[in-house]
């Protein structure tokens, strides 16, 4: 009650400002006639009592201000302090435009990495009560999430007691008929709770029913929201449209929303249920799932963990055969989604955050030095009656206005940046980072905005207002900005620089460190030449081409109409090619060795004969695989070789017989050869022990294409995909690419690539930073100290002890902050650990590296001031004064 | 720069308040009270009454009107209100309380 009547009464004075000023000088004036006439009936005379009236009344502007501020709302001082704001910035328009441009830079980089961060991490996934469900997988010794195979998970299902629903999922190739052919589409199969699990319901027609994933059922398919308006136009009819996939018809039953994705299968259009189980998946030791489960209330994921792991081992009893070793994964939904990337886009965030931090470091610097400079102007005005308080605010209100522009330019700036940053993602990566597409200033990058902004007033104000503080306005009148550089300056302004640099130097050493480790991750050794290869994917449907026979009749016509393209030298299949992952493996058992069921599991790829020949992979001993190792033939293979060193230590493999673990007489295959390590897992991945087997006894409607050409790759492409289709134009076909783009697309190299460019652009502009800081300081050092420098040279002092003099105070800074920043850099490195591949913390080339280009930097920007300073005037300097 | 005045912080409010329950008066006359009752010891700095009345106005303790003085010129008057004299009541007993303490101090020292 109280306080709205103080705000009334407040408001009446604003109101009523220019009475309430008249009535107030007319009311002082009155007090000091009365007194002035009250000493002059004292016997006092005039002269002498108007000034005794005055004395003993004080300093009257000021009680007029004083009077003023105590009644006056706090905006409108900032009114009139923000006019003079912009009159200070405008007279000053270099200064102003430097520290604009450099807040600018500081905040647009900072916010749009932090719009990445919110979209990655900050925002909930697109689920119902998203914290609560799980990753549910197996676990094997080679891979910590391995695939759940579906008699496993129809077990699990069955006999777990800690959650409320409890679905698979796994990733499908379709083949579309379209009006312009057979294509090649991203599908997923999942059991028909999937979406009721997740909490997402199709935003037209209906969700699967419970028992839709059996084979009875009617064939139904969910399209995604972007499938519904690209392919079928956004069409209102859409439910009960038929789609023919795989040469099946199919109901589309509903479309998902738009916001709806799932990462962990990247792109999906076409979502169906698993009705028919393939040959594979009717086995229980077919691992082809995932799961994906809400937690019952209560429940967490340690006991959901420990849960699944005790089934598991049931299970583990129970089949022994095929279920040794296979233990329980489970993991919050989201850590399984963005734990891979949350590492590199904090390191980036951070990278981004210590470029503002230099940029404010900086423009402080420059605020530090204006208000040395102003240290008169605020002395006037202090004395003719401005209170301390309203001087602070005046500095509050100029820092203010600079952020408020460097923070708009800011948000204008990050706003292109995101724009031209997802557009520089390939849409393959960004298929697997679906959360990206929401990337936009939501109101939590609009509230760190603004957190930013106000951190950057605080720290703007709080440097000249602690000036303001410290010192005595009367010294500051008398000596009217002619003494040497401040103390408080001094004291403040070199350590700022010395701040500026320690940064840079950890930026150039992150970017260091990333750039050695990407050149690391594109030089390991990949086992072939990556070197003028094209390659394509092709996928045959399987209504026609669903015979070993017919596969190995297709892989032959391929081949051969390859071969034939002008500029190919050679034409080779495989079922995976290499750099893709390390994955689609086999458990072997190697006759007459020793075996206790333990799951030996390695890489296995059906290749044609010409394959290893077209890579130009090295045979280290026996032979390749010829046209004649076939159907008819004896089943052989190849392995390479990691797996002769791990299984035939000291041992000729040539010649030995490795089966399936139950050594069942169809898997027996002869080692005829054992060829060079060949990178199959991803760049940074160990190499695993891998087994080829002839494509002609192992064939598959699904493979991949590799040609040798003689001229640019590139340019066969297009003739791949004509040769395949000319075969049989319902073969589809997908992602025609050349392996040096599917290396440097790899998910590896693509994200150190641009963390090198990220961070590598933010420590360029640090250095820029911190040297355009540097040189400011000394120069301005040395505009304070030209007096002194006269004095010692009209005292005999050479120019080269002047330059000493200049270089010594700025070596000293800049020792100081390369030696912190390494300390610093270490440490930060090790903080993204994670991120290196083959490049240990501490790497000494790069830190001495880094060292060594901001020293010289450094020198650079000090030696200009230097010669300044060294080419002073003595007269001059002396008669300036 | 002198001292603008050597009172206790928070006394010219209560000086001012303690004033104005005797009779209504004008700025200098509260001046001239305070120097005279106090018999010359207290002398504040004569303007700073000024922002310290707008601060009172403000609270609401005095209010204020235009009447004429005895030598026919216009001058402010400044009355307690009713809260004001509640407040003077706090302020005298917060007054009392903190010279008793001082008091004890000096004692004992």
């Amino acid at each position: 009650m109280d306080s709205i009547l103080w705000f009334f009464r407040k408001l009446g004075f604003l109101l009523r400002r220019e009475k309430f000023n008249s009535e107030l000088e007319e009311e002082m004036a009155w007090h000091r006639e009365q007194q002035e006439r009250d000493l002059e009936a004292d016997g006092v005379t005039p002269d002498a009592a108007q000034h005794a009236a005055k004395r003993q009344f004080g300093n009257e502007t000021r009680l007029r201000e004083q009077s003023r501020e105590a009644v006056m709302f706090g905006a409108e001082g900032v009114v009139q302090d923000s006019r003079f704001a912009l009159r200070q910035l405008r007279k000053n328009p270099g200064f102003a435009v430097t520290a604009v441009l450099m807040l600018t830079l500081g905040i647009a980089a900072c916010l749009s990495l932090f719009a990445f961060v919110d979209a990655a991490l900050i925002k909930p996934l697109p689920y119902r009560d998203p914290t609560r469900l799980a990753d549910v997988a197996e676990s094997v010794q080679v891979f910590p999430r391995s695939n759940l195979s579906w008699e496993d998970y129809r077990d699990w299902k069955k006999l777990q007691k800690v959650f409320t629903g409890f679905d698979v999922w796994t990733g499908a190739g379709l083949l579309l008929n379209t009006p312009s052919g057979v294509q090649p589409v991203m599908g997923a199969r999942v059991s028909a709770g999937f979406f009721n699990t997740l909490g997402v319901k199709p935003i037209l027609g209906r969700d699967f029913r419970s028992g839709e994933d059996t084979p009875e059922a009617p064939r139904t398919a969910l399209i995604t929201y972007a499938t519904w308006q690209q392919r079928y136009a956004g069409r209102s009819d859409i439910v009960g449209q038929t789609a023919t996939l795989d040469g099946t018809p199919v109901t589309i039953v509903g479309v998902l929303p738009r916001d709806f994705h799932f990462a962990l299968r990247g792109r999906a259009d076409y979502w169906m249920p698993i009705q028919e189980l393939n040959g594979c998946e009717k086995r229980r030791s077919c691992h082809n799932l995932f799961g994906v489960a809400r937690l019952k209330d209560g429940v967490t994921v340690a006991t959901a963990l420990a849960n699944m792991k005790s089934i598991a081992a049931q299970l583990e009893k129970q089949y022994p055969a095929s279920n040794r070793g296979q233990g329980a994964a489970v993991k919050p939904l989201s850590d399984q989604i963005v734990g891979d990337v949350r590492p590199i886009f904090l390191v980036l965030f951070c990278g981004a955050a210590l470029l503002l931090l230099i940029a404010c470091v900086n423009v402080s610097n420059l605020l530090l030095v204006r208000a040395e400079n102003r240290r008169r102007e605020m002395a006037v005005r202090g004395a003719l009656g401005a209170s301390r308080g309203r001087l602070v605010l005046q500095w509050v209100t100029e820092s203010l206005v600079l952020v408020l522009a460097g923070s708009a330019l800011g948000i204008v700036t990050a706003y292109g940046i995101m724009r031209l940053l997802m557009r520089l993602i390939p849409t393959d990566i960004l298929d697997y980072l679906p959360y990206l597409q929401g990337l936009t200033f939501s109101p939590r990058v609009l509230g760190f905005a603004a957190l930013v902004a106000l951190l950057a007033i605080a720290i703007f104000s709080a440097a000249p207002a602690l000036r303001l503080s410290s010192t005595d306005l009367r010294a500051d009148l008398s000596e009217g900005g002619r003494s040497a550089a401040g103390t408080v300056w001094r004291r403040f302004g070199s350590n700022l620089v010395v701040v500026e640099l320690a940064i840079a130097v950890v930026l150039l050493a992150g970017a260091g460190l990333i750039t050695r480790s990407f050149y690391q991750l594109l030089h390991v050794s990949l086992g072939f030449a990556p070197d003028h290869l094209a390659t394509l994917e092709v996928g045959a449907p399987e209504s026609t081409y669903a015979k070993p026979e017919q596969q190995v009749q297709l892989s032959h016509r391929v081949i051969s109409e390859l071969a034939a393209i002008p500029g190919v030298e050679s034409a080779s299949i495989t079922d995976r090619l290499p750099i893709s992952g390390n994955g689609n493996t086999t458990w072997i058992r190697i006759q007459g060795h020793p075996w206790n069921g333990e799951h030996n599991e390695v890489n296995e790829r059906p290749v044609s004969s010409g394959y290893f020949a077209t890579l130009k992979a090295r045979l280290i001993t026996g032979r390749f695989f010829t046209e004649s190792d076939d159907a008819k033939s004896l089943q052989v293979i190849i392995i390479n070789q990691a797996l002769a060193k791990k299984y035939f230590p000291g041992e000729d493999p040539i010649g030995k017989i490795i089966g399936s673990p139950s050594l069942d007489p169809k898997s027996l295959r002869q080692i005829v050869g054992v060829v060079d390590d060949i990178r199959e897992g991803q760049l940074q991945e160990e190499i695993w022990p891998a087994v080829y087997t002839p494509f002609n006894q192992d064939a598959d409607n699904y493979f991949d294409i590799v040609v040798r050409t003689s001229q640019a790759e590139q340019a066969v492409l297009p003739d791949l995909v004509s040769a395949v289709r000319k075969i049989d134009p319902n073969i589809g076909t997908r992602d025609p690419i050349t392996m040096a783009q599917l290396i440097n697309n790899s998910p590896a190299a693509y994200i150190q690539r641009s963390a090198a460019y990220l961070v590598g652009g933010f420590a360029a502009l640090a250095l820029l930073l911190g040297v355009v800081g540097l040189y400011g300081v000394i120069a301005y050092s040395v505009s304070r100290r030209t007096r002194e420098i006269g004095v010692r040279m009209a005292l005999g002092a050479q120019r080269s002890s002047v330059y000493q003099l200049i270089l010594k105070e700025a070596g000293l800074l800049t020792i100081i902050g390369i030696v912190a920043g390494l300390a610093c850099a270490v440490g930060a490195a090790a903080f993204m650990g994670k991120l290196l591949f083959g490049v240990r913390s501490w790497d000494i080339p790069t830190l001495v590296s880094v060292a060594v280009l901001l020293g010289f930097s450094a020198l650079v920007a000090s030696f200009i001031p230097a010669r300044r300073a060294a080419s002073v005037n003595p007269v001059e300097a002396l008669r300036a004064e | 720069m002198a001292k603008k005045n050597d009172l206790l912080p928070g006394t010219l409010d209560l000086l001012i308040l303690r004033t104005l329950a005797r009779a209504p008066l004008h700025g200098y006359g509260i001046a001239l009270s305070i120097k005279n009752l106090s018999e010359d010891v207290l002398t504040v700095e004569e303007g700073s009454l000024y922002p310290a009345l707008q601060r009172l106005l403000l609270q609401g303790w005095v209010k204020a009107e235009w009447k004429m003085t005895e030598t026919n010129r216009r001058a402010r008057f400044y009355t307690l209100t009713a809260a004001g004299r509640k407040q003077l009541g706090h302020e005298l007993s917060r007054f009392e309380q903190m010279i008793a303490a001082i008091g004890r101090v000096l004692q004992d020292a």
